[in-house]
């Protein structure tokens, strides 16, 4: 019960809903970086959401399975083939020993997901299957996939033919708005830096994977300030603190970068802003060169979000597991 | 003769040169080998060599060096003797 890597794609890697708990020890939450495309490849194929799946940012793999089992790809839009013939995404289907799955170019979103029947039958490492591949553990030998790994499958039967609702699909968009709370340290920026942020539109840059999603734009005007003992030189440097994931960073005061899932835990750079939990799948769904602009929420709406994002997952759910 | 474009498997920046103070893969004119490489895309910190893909003659270069590019973008043409 295998499934064989023929051609990895560019950063393929196991992921599951992510290993909480250990970011005090400086090892991040990590998990799908979209966690309801994953979720929803997992409810498709007829798997617990907590099941590992494959990740693909920007480019499919191809795979050929070795055992009969049940397919479904989630999150960014790309042609699906099995054996060159079309499969449809947001629903499961059946595949047969020998048979190759592969994908065309990305059309919309970032991030490709694959769940099978039973899930990628990899270590739990932390109470997690998903690959950390900074610290070199996790998911499939602590590293991104490569062509000819052969990664053990669960058993289970499978459910083929469960489909997403059309209404209920994700719609990626070139041009998006991330939520943010301010702070902590948005006290920084001068009025005029803070209106920057929040009233500019951002490019996202090529630099972005899971640690970290880089922007370009306008420098941010900091405030004069005498440097405190254990702070760096530049404006933008704080004594070291704690980093939350979706933390906004402006080193410099260019180029802000939000903290995705595999974030490190902490530094010196002042964080101007959060962006919501709600919105870090969008993040994930982002390319280079889309339009991105900072929209200030109080912690009150981004409660209210994840209780939304709750709600569709569950709806999700609802629709998918009959 | 027919004429195949080259296509950007990936989103990022185009690179039409190996690295910044080096000639060009390939330019208007030259012959290429399918498994040749004609320029570099940079996405997630990583640096994705773009094969030519099919043999032939470069007719046209379709982007500026360091353009940005979505997947499935045409970025070259190039004729092939069948």
């Amino acid at each position: 019960m295998t499934v064989e890597i023929l051609e990895p794609g560019l950063a393929s890697n196991i992921q599951d809903q992510g290993r909480p708990g250990y970011y005090n020890v400086g090892i991040p939450p990590g998990g799908a970086a979209d966690l309801n495309a994953a979720a929803t490849a997992n409810q498709l194929v007829g798997n617990d959401v907590g099941a590992a799946v494959i990740e693909s940012p920007y480019m499919g793999p191809s795979l050929r399975f070795d055992t009969a089992t049940v397919v479904a790809v989630t999150g960014g839009t790309v042609p699906v083939t099995l054996n060159k013939e079309p499969r449809p995404q947001w629903e499961s289907f059946a595949v047969a020993p020998g048979d190759e799955l592969s994908f065309g170019f990305l059309q919309a979103g970032a991030r490709i997901y694959i769940a099978v029947a039973g899930g990628f039958d990899v270590p739990i490492v932390l109470g997690s299957r998903s690959t950390y591949v900074t610290g070199g553990f996790g998911g499939f030998e602590g590293r991104t996939l490569q062509k000819g790994d052969v990664l053990p499958i669960g058993e289970a039967d499978g459910t083929p033919g469960r489909v997403l609702p059309e209404h209920l699909r994700p719609v990626y968009s070139r041009a998006v708005e991330l939520r943010v709370v301010l702070g902590l340290y948005d006290y920084r920026l001068t009025d005029a830096g803070r209106t920057c942020l929040l009233e500019s539109e951002w490019s996202m840059s090529p630099v972005a994977d899971r640690m970290g999603f880089r922007y370009s734009g306008p420098a941010l005007e900091w405030i004069e300030r005498v440097q405190p003992f254990g702070a760096g030189s530049d404006p933008s440097n704080i004594v070291d603190a704690g980093y939350p994931v979706g933390s906004i960073q402006v080193p410099g005061g260019v180029e802000p970068i939000i903290l995705h899932r595999d974030a490190v835990s902490g530094g010196g750079y002042a964080m101007v802003g959060t962006v919501i939990s709600a919105d870090m799948n969008k993040v994930a769904q982002c390319s280079p060169g889309t339009r991105t602009k900072f929209v200030s929420v109080t912690m009150d709406e981004a409660l209210e979000a994840r209780a939304a994002d709750r709600a569709y997952l569950a709806e999700v759910t609802a629709a998918v597991v009959s | 003769m027919s004429e195949q474009q080259v296509q950007s498997p990936l989103p990022g920046l185009f690179y039409l040169r190996p690295a910044p103070d080096q000639p060009p893969f390939v330019e208007v004119g030259s012959v290429v080998t399918a498994d040749q490489s004609v320029g570099l895309v940079e996405v997630m910190k990583q640096f994705a060599e773009v094969k030519a893909g099919v043999a032939g003659t470069v007719t046209a270069i379709l982007v500026d060096d360091a353009a940005v590019v979505g997947p499935g973008d045409p970025v070259m043409t190039i004729e092939t003797s069948d």
